[in-house]
Parts: C-alpha cells; sequence; structure tokens
C-alpha cells in the first residue's frame, strides 16, 4: 500500500506530550525539582542540627585568637594570631609544597620520559621497571615511607648526616646556611629581573627580525648570558653583599642555620617522585605521537639532529603534552593535602583539622577549604588553556 | 695456503654471514648498550645505579632476612624480619574481625573471586548471567556474610572490620557504584537540555576540583549535619558514599571523552532507525564509547584502589592503616618498612594486573577501525 501524500493538510502535530520540546521542559522542571528539594532538605536538616548542638554559624570566629602553634610559616604567625592568619600561613604551606613538588615532578619526569625512550637498553629498562613500580603505590604509602621510614630514622642531631659541614641531616630535619643579605644585595635582584624583562624585548626583536630579514640571532645563548651576566655584575659590583650562616650544634639540638622541616622533605620527595612517573609516561606518549615523517622531512630539508629536536619535534610534542600535564599539576597540588596523615602543616591539617576541632563550624570550614581547592584548580586550568590556546595548531 | 681466490660473475658471489661483531651476544651489547661514547657512560651509569640500589634491597628483603620465628627475638635484624609479617597476616588481612566468624569474609571473597574469574577468562560459558549475579544477588549475598545481622549470622560492626578486606570493600562498592553514576553523569553533561546540563557540569566540577581528602572529611563531619535528628551513618558508610561520588565525577569525564570520540554520523543513523534515546545510547552509543575508554576506567579503577588509603585519615584501618597501627605497636616498633613492604606488595599486584588486563580487554575488543 503505497502512502500518499495528501496535500492542503497540515503537518500531523504530535500530542503535546510527545511533542519533544514539551517533553524536555518536563524533564528539566522535574529534575531541577528535585535538586532544589534535596538541597533544601539537606540545609533544613543542618539549620535544625547545628541550633540542637548550639553552634552559631557564620565565619566570625575567623577573627578570635587560633591559639596553637604551626611548625612551619613564611608569615608571622603565633598563637595569639587569628584563625583567620592561620589559614593563611597553611595555604601558604600548601602552595609552596606544591610549587617545589610541580618543578621537581616536571624535571624528573621530562628525564624519565626521555630515559624510557633511550636507545639504550639498560637505561630505558630502568625507567620502565621505575614507572611501573612507582606509578601502581598508593602516594599515601610513598609518603609514609619517606616520612616513617626513611626520614624519621635518620640519627639524631648528634650523628647528623654531614654535608661539607654545611647541611645537616638529622631527624629534626634538613638544616642548610641561611643567606644573610646585606644592603646593596636589592641592586643584584633589580638586576635579575631587568635581565629577565630584557631576555623578553630581545626575543620578541630577534623574532621580528627574522621574520622580516631572515637573519638569526643566538637569542638562547643572549638571554642566558642576560640572566647570569646583569646579576653576577651587580653582585661583584656592589661588593659581594653575600654572607651565609651556618647552622652549628648547640648543646642537643642545630641552632642558626635554616631548617626545613622532615615533613616537607617527606611531601616533596613522595609527590614529585609520584606525578614524575606519570609525567613520564606524558612526556612519553608526546613523543611518540610526532610521526617520524616530521623528523625524516626536516632531516630532508638539512636541518641536523639537534635542530630537528628543538624545532620540529619539541613544538609538535608539546601539543600532545601539555593538557595532560596540566592535569598532573593539578592532582600534585590536590594530592599535597595527604600531608595531612604526616602533620605538615597545609591545609586540611591546620584548617579544616585543628580549627575544625576548635570551633566546629564543619560547614564554613569545609566550604572554605574547598573554594580555596577549586580557586586553585581555576586558576591552574585557566593558565594552562591559555598555554594551550597559543601553542595550538594554526591551520591555514 | 692453497689458493682460495676463485672468480665470480658479478651477483653469484654467496652471501657471507654478517661480521662477530654485528650478531649473536656481542652485536646485542654493541648496539643497545654501547653504540656510541654517551651510551657507555649511560650504562656504566645504570650499572652503578643497580649495584647501589637494587642490590642492596634484595639482600635485605631475601637474602638476609629471617624468615622463621615467633617473636620480635626471632629477627637479627641483619635483614628484614618476615616474621612480622606473619605474627600480623591476620590482622593485615582481616583486621579486628572476629576469629571464628572469619569464614564468612573467606567465603565472601572465594564467591567473587570464582565469579570475576569465569567473567575475565574467555571461553567460560554463562558470562551474562555471571555478570547479572555479581551485579545483583551478590552484594546482598556480601553485605549479609560480612556484615551479619540476619539468617543467624552474629552481626560484626564495621569499628572491626579493617585490613585488605576494608581496601577491597571500599575499591568494589566505589567501582560498582561509580561507572553507572558516571555514565548518568556523562550524559547529562552531553544532553541538549541547559538545566541538566549545568546541573551536571556543576556535580562534576565541583567533585573533580577538590581532594579526596576534603571528601572525606566532609563525608566524616559534615554528613552527620545534613541527616535528620536521630539518624546515624556507620563510618564506613560515609566514607563509602564520599567515595562512590568522587570517582562518579572522574568517570564521568572518561566517558564523556568516549561519547565525544562517536562520530555524529552514528547517533543519526540509529534516529533514522526510529530509535528512542534510550535505546540509540544502550545499543548504538555506549557500547562504542565505552570500548574506546577501557584504558580511562581502568585508569580510574587503579587510582580509586590506590586511593582507598586516605580512609586512614578519618580513622578507619584499610591496608596501610594496619600496617601503620603495627608498625606503631609497641612490642613491634622498628618495624615499619617491613610492613610498608608487604603493603606496598599487596597494593601492587593488584594495580599491575588491573593495568595488564585493560591491555588485553583493549587488544581483544580491538576490531580493527583504528586508523
Amino acid at each position: 500500500m503505497a502512502v500518499q501524500a495528501q496535500e492542503g493538510l497540515a503537518p500531523a502535530k504530535p500530542v503535546f506530550w510527545n511533542d519533544p520540546r514539551f517533553r524536555a521542559l518536563i524533564y528539566q522542571v522535574l529534575v531541577l525539582g528535585g535538586v532544589i528539594a534535596f538541597g533544601a532538605y539537606l540545609v533544613n536538616n543542618t539549620i535544625a542540627n547545628m541550633e540542637a548542638r548550639g553552634i552559631s554559624s557564620g565565619f566570625g570566629f575567623l577573627t578570635k585568637t587560633a591559639g596553637f602553634d604551626i611548625g612551619q610559616t613564611l608569615i608571622e604567625y603565633n598563637a595569639e594570631s587569628p584563625y583567620w592568619r592561620a589559614m593563611v600561613v597553611s595555604i601558604i604551606n600548601t602552595l609552596m609544597v606544591s610549587a617545589f613538588g610541580i618543578l621537581l615532578a616536571t624535571v624528573l619526569g621530562f628525564l624519565l620520559g626521555v630515559a624510557r625512550l633511550s636507545h639504550n637498553w639498560l637505561i630505558s629498562r630502568l625507567a620502565a621497571v621505575y614507572i611501573e613500580v612507582v606509578r601502581n603505590l598508593p602516594l599515601l604509602l610513598q609518603i609514609f615511607f619517606w616520612y616513617f621510614a626513611v626520614l624519621r630514622s635518620v640519627p639524631g642531631p648528634r650523628q647528623s648526616l654531614n654535608a661539607w659541614d654545611a647541611f645537616f641531616l638529622n631527624n629534626r630535619g634538613l638544616y642548610m646556611p641561611r643567606p644573610l643579605f646585606e644592603s646593596g644585595f636589592s641592586l643584584v635582584v633589580i638586576g635579575f629581573l631587568v635581565a629577565i624583562v630584557g631576555s623578553f624585548v630581545l626575543a620578541r626583536w630577534a623574532k621580528k627580525r627574522q621574520m622580516t630579514t631572515g637573519e638569526q640571532f643566538p637569542v638562547f645563548k643572549a638571554t642566558l648570558g642576560l640572566v647570569f651576566g646583569l646579576p653576577l655584575l651587580a653582585f661583584l659590583v656592589t661588593g659581594l653583599p653575600l654572607s651565609w650562616e651556618y647552622a652549628e650544634l648547640k648543646g642537643f639540638n642545630f641552632a642558626g642555620g635554616m631548617r626545613i622541616q622532615p615533613e616537607f622533605v617527606a611531601m616533596l620527595i613522595a609527590l614529585s617522585m609520584y606525578t614524575a612517573a606519570f609525567i613520564g609516561e606524558i612526556v612519553r606518549a608526546g613523543i611518540l605521537a610526532v610521526s617520524h615523517g616530521q623528523t625524516e622531512a626536516s632531516y630532508a630539508l638539512g636541518l641536523r639532529p639537534g635542530l630537528t629536536l628543538r624545532l620540529v619535534v619539541i613544538p609538535q610534542a608539546l601539543r600532545v603534552i601539555v593538557p595532560p600535564l596540566t592535569s598532573q599539576y593539578l592532582n600534585l597540588t590536590k594530592n599535597s593535602s595527604l600531608g595531612a596523615a604526616i602533620a605538615y602543616p597545609e591545609i586540611v591539617l591546620v584548617f579544616a583539622g585543628t580549627v575544625l576541632m576548635q570551633t566546629g563550624q564543619a560547614v564554613e570550614i569545609i566550604g572554605l577549604t574547598m573554594a580555596f581547592y577549586l580557586t586553585v584548580s581555576l586558576l591552574i586550568s585557566l593558565f594552562m588553556n591559555w598555554y594551550n590556546k597559543k601553542i595550538a595548531l594554526v591551520e591555514r | 695456503m692453497a689458493d682460495t681466490t676463485q672468480d665470480y660473475t658479478p651477483g653469484s658471489h654467496p652471501d657471507l654471514p654478517p661480521p662477530s661483531s654485528e650478531v649473536g651476544v656481542i652485536g646485542w651489547l654493541r648496539h643497545n648498550l654501547f653504540a656510541t661514547p654517551l651510551d657507555w657512560a649511560l650504562t656504566i651509569l645504570a650499572v652503578y645505579l643497580i649495584y647501589v640500589l637494587v642490590v642492596p634491597a634484595l639482600d635485605w628483603m631475601l637474602f638476609s632476612a629471617d624468615w622463621a620465628g615467633e617473636t620480635r627475638d626471632d629477627c637479627s635484624r641483619e635483614g628484614a624480619c618476615w616474621v612480622f609479617a606473619r605474627v600480623w597476616s591476620k590482622v593485615f588481612i582481616y583486621g579486628r574481625y572476629p576469629v571464628e566468624e572469619l569464614w564468612r569474609v573467606n567465603l565472601t571473597f572465594i564467591i567473587q573471586f570464582v565469579g570475576l574469574a569465569a567473567l575475565m577468562i574467555p571461553g567460560v560459558p554463562y558470562k551474562k548471567w555471571t555478570g547479572i549475579f555479581l551485579l545483583i544477588p551478590y552484594p546482598i549475598i556480601a553485605f549479609f556474610l560480612l556484615y551479619g545481622g540476619a539468617f543467624g549470622l552474629e552481626p560484626v560492626e564495621t569499628s572491626l572490620w579493617g585490613g585488605l578486606m576494608v581496601t577491597l570493600v571500599i575499591a568494589e562498592v566505589g567501582i560498582v557504584a561509580s561507572l553507572p553514576i558516571g555514565i548518568v553523569l556523562a550524559l547529562g553533561r552531553r544532553s541538549k537540555m541547559p538545566i541538566i546540563r549545568a546541573i551536571c557540569v556543576a556535580f562534576i566540577e565541583l567533585w573533580r576540583g577538590v581532594p579526596l581528602i576534603t571528601v572525606l572529611f566532609m563525608a566524616s563531619v559534615m554528613f552527620p549535619l545534613f541527616m535528620p535528628e536521630g539518624v546515624n551513618f556507620d563510618k564506613l558508610l560515609r566514607a563509602l558514599i564520599g567515595v562512590a561520588m568522587f570517582s562518579a565525577a572522574y568517570m564521568a569525564e572518561v566517558v564523556r571523552g568516549g561519547l565525544q570520540a562517536i562520530p555524529k554520523g552514528q547517533y543519526e543513523a540509529a534516529q533514522a532507525l526510529g530509535l528512542s534515546y534510550p535505546k540509540v545510547m544502550t545499543f548504538i552509543v555506549l557500547p562504542q564509547a565505552l570500548k574506546l575508554v577501557i584504558p580511562g576506567i581502568v585508569n580510574t579503577f587503579i587510582g580509586l584502589f590506590k586511593d582507598t588509603t586516605l580512609v586512614l585519615i578519618i580513622g578507619l584501618f584499610d591496608l596501610l592503616g594496619v600496617v601503620q597501627l603495627a608498625a606503631t605497636n609497641p612490642d613491634w616498633l622498628g618495624f615499619a618498612v617491613e610492613g610498608y613492604v608487604v603493603a606496598a606488595v599487596g597494593f601492587w599486584i593488584f594495580c599491575f594486573a588491573m593495568s595488564r588486563y585493560s591491555m588485553y580487554m583493549e587488544r581483544k575488543l580491538e576490531t580493527g577501525h583504528k586508523r
């Protein structure tokens, strides 16, 4: 039976409950209603519970005196400081271990990635074993290992491990010489900043000149010279305005110098070794993703292997490497919260732990802690998106 | 020597064997270890590293270790003391679970391992029914076996649970719960309905933006506030909910990657055939999408398995938690490293097995569509 087109009839209008738009609307109203109702239920319960326990809500507690000490403070802090200051101190500690961790993990990770692709059988096997072992062990286990089994079991202050009479490692931490800046050192810092700005300007100028005239300028060497040379010059001109205060054994403990807590060292080692294993795999995948034809083509154009790597392979590999690298940096920052397990004074331990126990303001404190991490995640991903856009493939 | 020169017409000379420096062991060494001066240096560095790190570790772990004995005095302390691991092995596996009830834990895990083996080994029949059994009746059976309180089984409070058993329970509940929730969230995020999409995006990004510890803290200090007066959640259950939500958000992003990789033509062809949205998803899109992201899914599982250790921070005793407990026991001080090695071997076996199985599955499901 053939279906005949019947002219003059409007297309059949579905009954309204069969209309996809109507259905979509209904679904959304139902889901939204459900979410709102659930949220209201939770809020309602929370308010009732807090009243029953006599907890007043609000952020007023932040200005009250904290009354506890923190082991590692980069800004001024003591037991009389208010809670918000304890929060700032712990945030700085979190950011510090994350920043150093990211730096170390990147260096170690790139080394591992390259080693994994090495033609040397032994080196590539070693890198593979390292990656497979470290990647498949819980980070917390590694932190415990470095902290309890290694750093806490080194000898006491009197039998410190000693390197050049300047670095001492014992169960109280790692002691290093403290730099003492004398007047005139600011000139060195200014020189350094000028050198950095100068190299940016230089790089732009060199690129512009190459684009218009085709002439090249040794930007890398010039930048290196500038960044190291200018501060060094300022340092010599101002008459070496820097001396070191060494740590010394006085009685049962060391005095002077700079002490790095064992918690910090353990966190740094564990975080960077763990993340480096993941970065190593990312780097390997990125380099392998650049097809061999690219290398061959650039050899055919007469580029030397070093230039091929720098101008052809690495820029293309970076495009593959950067997005997963971002999420590893993010993971490292979030994983720094595991410091709470070995009493590294970071935000979860100090704020969501001690402050929460003292004040009982669970909702506000957990909310602030989560807000901090969400902000950091957002900032890192914004930066990386910007960077990613900058190096992304420009298709013509 | 007799005159061995012989004239060959061009092209008729028989092939000579390659020089001995290019084949065999020597050739392999030359090509793989000593090709360039840099290779020489690297090889020497690697051998030195092995000598400094691996040799003493092996000696400590195997050759100078003490295996026999019952107390810490049986250990010479020249190498590892595996007596420690043996004495504590029951605690490492079951925590403080009552000894006369241990058969229940064993039975639970035996059923599970048999079921999983039947699912994973190709060629075993009734895979569909095994899967359904493991997903629906088995969790109920496992709950009653482990927790008890019915069918004449003594109730065992979760505060007595510990060790490997808790690690497995948390990881498995997380895995089983996170996959379906993650799929729903991923579909919601890809939906054309703005409100549903917004809710899913907010949910996923909120969980993914914070570390698991804060989620567990929230689960342990804020859940009691969320619940109506008098309702008291078990601590383990609260951790389970936190872990499941957290890994569901990660799973959602993995599944979304797979959904995005499916060409639009697949959706359109399925719709042209007159399939409804649920049918398009269950029969056409999801099977392809999930197959694409098997490595990502397994990576999430592995991450979840490793992250179960964090529950020790809120006072639950998983494998690492009981190891830490044993290592700080006054009678057994000084055996932390042995404990960590035991925990490391336990975690490593599970994680490595999972990653290898995922590689195998990837190869098996490969249908030649990869370009």
